[in-house]
């Protein structure tokens, strides 16, 4: 006989969690669970909180290595950047929030990553962001993508940190399902950074930021469903951000991290108040008692419940040293920002919250992490899809043409329109981004002459055609974007967007996903070291493609020496790095040229895409090209042509080999790069590249004004321009 | 030469703004609170950075304007002393008045941010001096509310005082005449949408905007 606490019906104990954690709940406790206790048990059994389908997977990422200072687990990752520095880094989703209210959803979401990284001590230095819409044509895109991208730049550019780079994808299949990831970067001293563990008993619980209202409950529970018709319903689970009151949170946050009294602090995100308390105590090992009355409060007449589920935002749970409140709050007074201790660590183990004067939860705390609902959810990995047969596709009536409608295509169009709402200077470290020709923004570190590249990548298309190739393609991308500016790839952050996984076709595709990505972060020294897991895309049983996006990391020695496609001279060599075989399988050619959304992924070897790697940044380090740009999208074909715009340098192209013309130069087979040369230069790569057995081949010269192929095609470079520059224009005209 | 940037909650350009004068200058500039009520003793050069002062709440540049050091500010001005103000910097010396003119909303309605060619109108003020007259440079912007606005007999008093200091090659925000950047009819009072600080750097992809600081060291 179930058992259910006064004001709790069975109707509102299966709003809040499935019947067989209700009854692990009721187990915990030793009693039925009261409304407030029921709400807390919900978000912290959460997908979106307790990681429950994802987590048996997730352990196959490789974690840690010789630069790695915090991997998974804590806000965020933390990587070694040399002399005594550190980056701290993350990327997060807000995906659910952006579809139902895209300018609110979209700026919380970059304040939500933005906390992740200053909560650890760095001072954010950077934001990316990967976005993915619905078709072109379909009514509600047109909106989500002003509001989306009004709504990172109404942030980002207040809070006064550069957005430098990002990717923007358009799909049906993300009609009823955006996508919406940011990325932060930060930078911290390594003997400054601040974590969730640390926490002992006795230690004042200290509350500052915004008040706490009635706005975003529930949103961790909204995040780990699907959507259905009547989605816009949940407007009001949708947070409003303040990137005013955030930029101060961040001043006086880290004002008071340059003294010594903090023992822990967490960030209020999902489940605000509730899981910041909990990590916080969990982590530490110690109970807590929290009087929800000294909570400052923007409205009147808030239950406990209210408060403990509001996911209102610009707050900061932190644990002082007793003692020091005096310090933090003239700090935050200092800022105009609410500080109120409201509670206490104990040596209870258990999360005890007054109301009022009564008790009105009183949960232990292990249980309730450690007891978290595991998942082993059925799967089956889908294998790839067979490959393309060459044969099979037609040669183009015209090489330019092709290119033309290739480069005008949503996702290879120039996204202009969107960075030029994003503040990508501020701050004065910004070498090269959204704006600039090159494969990965650079951002110097301040006051140094090294700079971190970094970069976001994912190729839908491919995980869909391909889970694990899919999966290994990403991170290979990502690797070799960093890459190709000159910088070592350190590490990487991810975003794994999937449907319901409670099916196993879509949990298939999540878990051939991990695996893939594992692979080649075992493979490229890559390790995962913070992320995040959307679940749940779906609307009325419809998912999004696959789509595990992943940050990269990675640190140049010296600035002055990146490189990126913007360079190439007249009479340069141009050099393709790799091996052609033509693959044409889910490639953009295919699907722009041909109209078909078919064949498997094009395979990646991890062994020469190190190996390709590692001499291109050697040549690059040597300084030895004038312009590098990675082969990815649209193959050979679309990077010279984007090199040939941004060097304002025609390209003359020319292939004499086995391979229809079509298949070579839009090929997408992978970890390949193009280089343009001098003459001179041109020369000393390829013996340093015979002598390393890395296969580079002569595919033209650069010259004149447009892209030609040698059987007398071309594109010239302002009709190339000006297919590449129309599509967001028109798309946002309407 | 001893400076002085004004912060206010929101201000976000103060550091850059702080860095491009230490690198030309050699001095770093005092950082002066929004709360202070004196500028440090012999402070020459103010500086008001860019930013979202207040948060852009009420009206760009409104509450900042009002704040406990604007008083020093406005006297620093009235003794004749170099102040510039870039972006919000910009927005805030118009809601004092110390310069003419009105920020708008920029006619595209969206925030903009991009390297901006420039004429140099008068290379003949304390800020420009060092451009020698007339030069056309690049230097980016990044704002909302950049779009100048003043009736038409203030504008023609601008431009026959030689008070356009800036204007755009290609206007990004609608602005009158193309106004980028004005000055006080005493010539100690700068304002210009466009962000210097973020041009003095080869790593910024230009240094256009040193002539500024090298002017205002010049000039002292």
């Amino acid at each position: 006989m179930t058992q259910y606490a006064p004001g709790v019906t069975p109707e509102i104990a299966a709003e809040h969690l499935p019947t067989d954690e209700y009854a692990k709940a009721v187990e915990i406790l030793g009693r039925a669970p009261n409304l407030v206790e029921l709400g807390i048990f919900s978000v912290m059994w959460s997908e979106h909180c307790s990681y429950k389908s994802s987590r048996v997977h997730l352990k196959k990422f490789p974690v840690s290595g010789p630069l790695v200072i915090q991997g998974p687990g804590e806000n965020a990752g933390v990587i070694d950047i040399g002399d005594g520095q550190a980056c701290i880094f993350k990327m997060e989703s807000h995906n659910h929030p952006s579809f139902i209210e895209p300018y609110q959803g979209a700026a919380t979401g970059v304040g939500g990553i933005l906390r992740d990284v200053f909560t650890m001590g760095a001072r954010p230095v950077a934001l990316m962001n990967a976005l993915r819409f619905g078709a072109p044509d379909h009514p509600k895109t047109r909106g989500l993508v002003a509001g989306v991208v009004a709504g990172i730049g109404g942030y980002g550019n207040c809070v006064g940190v550069p957005t430098v780079g990002g990717e923007t994808n358009f799909h049906p299949g993300y009609n009823g399902n955006i996508l919406v990831n940011a990325m932060a970067v930060g930078l911290a001293d390594q003997d400054r950074i601040f974590y969730a563990r640390g926490a002992e008993a006795g230690q004042p619980i200290v509350y500052v930021g915004s008040k706490t209202g009635r706005d975003g409950i529930h949103g961790a529970t909204m995040a780990s469903a699907e959507f259905d018709d009547a989605s816009e319903e949940k407007r009001p689970t949708v947070q409003v951000g303040d990137p005013f009151v955030e930029k101060k949170l961040i001043e006086a946050c880290l004002e008071l991290m340059a003294t010594d009294a903090i023992a822990a602090i967490q960030d209020m995100g999902a489940a605000g108040l509730t899981s910041s308390s909990v990590e916080m105590a969990g982590k530490g090992g110690v109970g807590l008692e929290i009087d929800l009355d000294k909570v400052p409060q923007r409205e009147d007449g808030m239950t406990a419940y209210e408060m403990m589920l509001s996911e209102s935002q610009e707050r900061m749970l932190m644990v002082l040293k007793p003692g020091k409140e005096p310090v933090a709050e003239a700090i935050f007074r200092k800022w105009e920002l609410d500080v109120a201790t409201i509670g206490v660590t104990t040596t209870t183990g258990r999360m005890v919250l007054k109301h009022g004067g009564e008790t009105v939860c009183d949960i232990p705390l292990d249980p309730l992490s450690e007891d978290a609902p595991l998942y082993r959810r059925p799967y089956e990995i889908p294998p790839s899809r067979p490959a393309v047969d060459p044969a099979s596709v037609a040669a183009p009536a015209h090489l330019g043409e092709a290119l033309k409608t290739v480069m005008a295509c949503p996702d290879m169009a120039s996204k202009a329109w969107i960075w030029r709402q994003y503040d990508r200077h501020v701050m004065a470290d910004t070498a090269a981004s959204s704006e600039d020709p090159s494969d990965a923004a650079v951002v110097r570190v301040h006051g140094t002459n090294k700079a971190l590249a970094i970069t976001t990548d994912c190729t839908p298309r491919y995980c869909l055609a391909g889970p694990v190739e899919g999966g290994r393609q990403a991170v290979a991308e990502t690797w070799r974007n960093i890459t190709a500016t000159g910088a070592w790839p350190i590490a990487i952050t991810d975003c794994l967007n999937f449907g319901n996984p409670e099916r196993p076709d879509i949990m298939g595709q999540f878990a051939g996903c991990v695996e893939g990505m594992a692979e080649a972060c075992a493979a490229l020294d890559f390790p995962v070291v913070s992320g995040n897991v959307s679940l749940y895309n779906e609307t009325n049983g419809v998912a999004i493609p696959p789509t595990p996006a992943v940050g990269g990391v990675g640190l140049i020695e010296d600035v002055t020496k990146r490189t990126g496609f913007g360079a190439m001279k007249d009479g340069d060599v141009l050099l393709l790095v790799g091996e052609t075989q033509g693959w044409l399988g889910a490639s953009l050619y295919l699907r722009e040229i041909e109209g078909r959304e078919e064949g498997g992924p094009p395979p990646v070897d991890l062994a020469a895409e190190r190996r390709n790697g590692d001499f291109v940044r050697a040549v690059i380090l040597e300084g030895l090209a004038n312009a590098v740009h990675d082969l990815s999208d649209g193959g050979l074909a679309a990077a010279a042509a984007e090199t040939a715009m941004a060097s304002s340098v025609g390209v003359k192209l020319a292939y004499d080999g086995p391979l229809p013309p079509h298949v070579f130069f839009f090929g997408e087979d992978q970890g390949r790069y193009l280089i343009a040369a001098s003459v001179e230069h041109a020369e000393s790569i390829r013996e340093a590249a015979e002598a390393a057995s890395v296969p580079v081949s002569v595919v033209g010269i650069a010259g004149g004004d447009a892209v030609s192929f040698n059987g007398g095609d071309t594109a010239a470079l302002a009709d190339l321009r000006a297919a590449h520059q129309a599509f967001m224009p028109r798309l946002m005209a309407g | 030469m001893k400076s002085a940037v004004i912060v206010f909650p929101g201000s976000n350009c103060d550091r850059d703004a702080a860095e491009a004068i230490r690198a030309v200058t050699g001095q770093a500039p005092a950082m002066v609170w929004h709360q202070e009520s004196a500028l440090p003793a012999g402070t020459e050069f103010v500086m008001i950075p860019g930013g979202f002062s207040y948060g852009d709440y009420l009206r760009c540049g409104a509450m900042a304007s009002r704040a406990a050091i604007m008083p020093a500010v406005m006297a620093h001005a009235k003794r004749g002393a170099p102040i510039l103000g870039v972006c919000n910097g910009f927005q805030i010396l118009t809601e004092t008045q110390l310069l003419p003119g009105a920020l708008m909303r920029n006619s595209g309605l969206l925030f903009v941010c991009e390297k901006t060619p420039l004429t140099v109108e008068n290379g003949n003020t304390r800020f420009t001096a060092a451009y020698q007259g007339g030069r056309e440079v690049a230097i980016p912007i990044a704002h909302h509310d950049g779009n100048y606005f003043a009736d038409a007999d203030t504008l023609d008093r601008l431009e026959g005082e030689g008070q356009v200091v800036f204007r755009y090659r290609a206007n990004p925000n609608g602005s009158a005449r193309d106004i980028a950047g004005v000055i006080n009819t005493q010539g100690n009072v700068m304002g210009m949408m466009p962000h210097p600080e973020r041009a003095v750097d080869p790593v910024h992809g230009g240094t256009d905007g040193l002539g500024v600081f090298e002017s205002i060291l010049g000039s002292a």
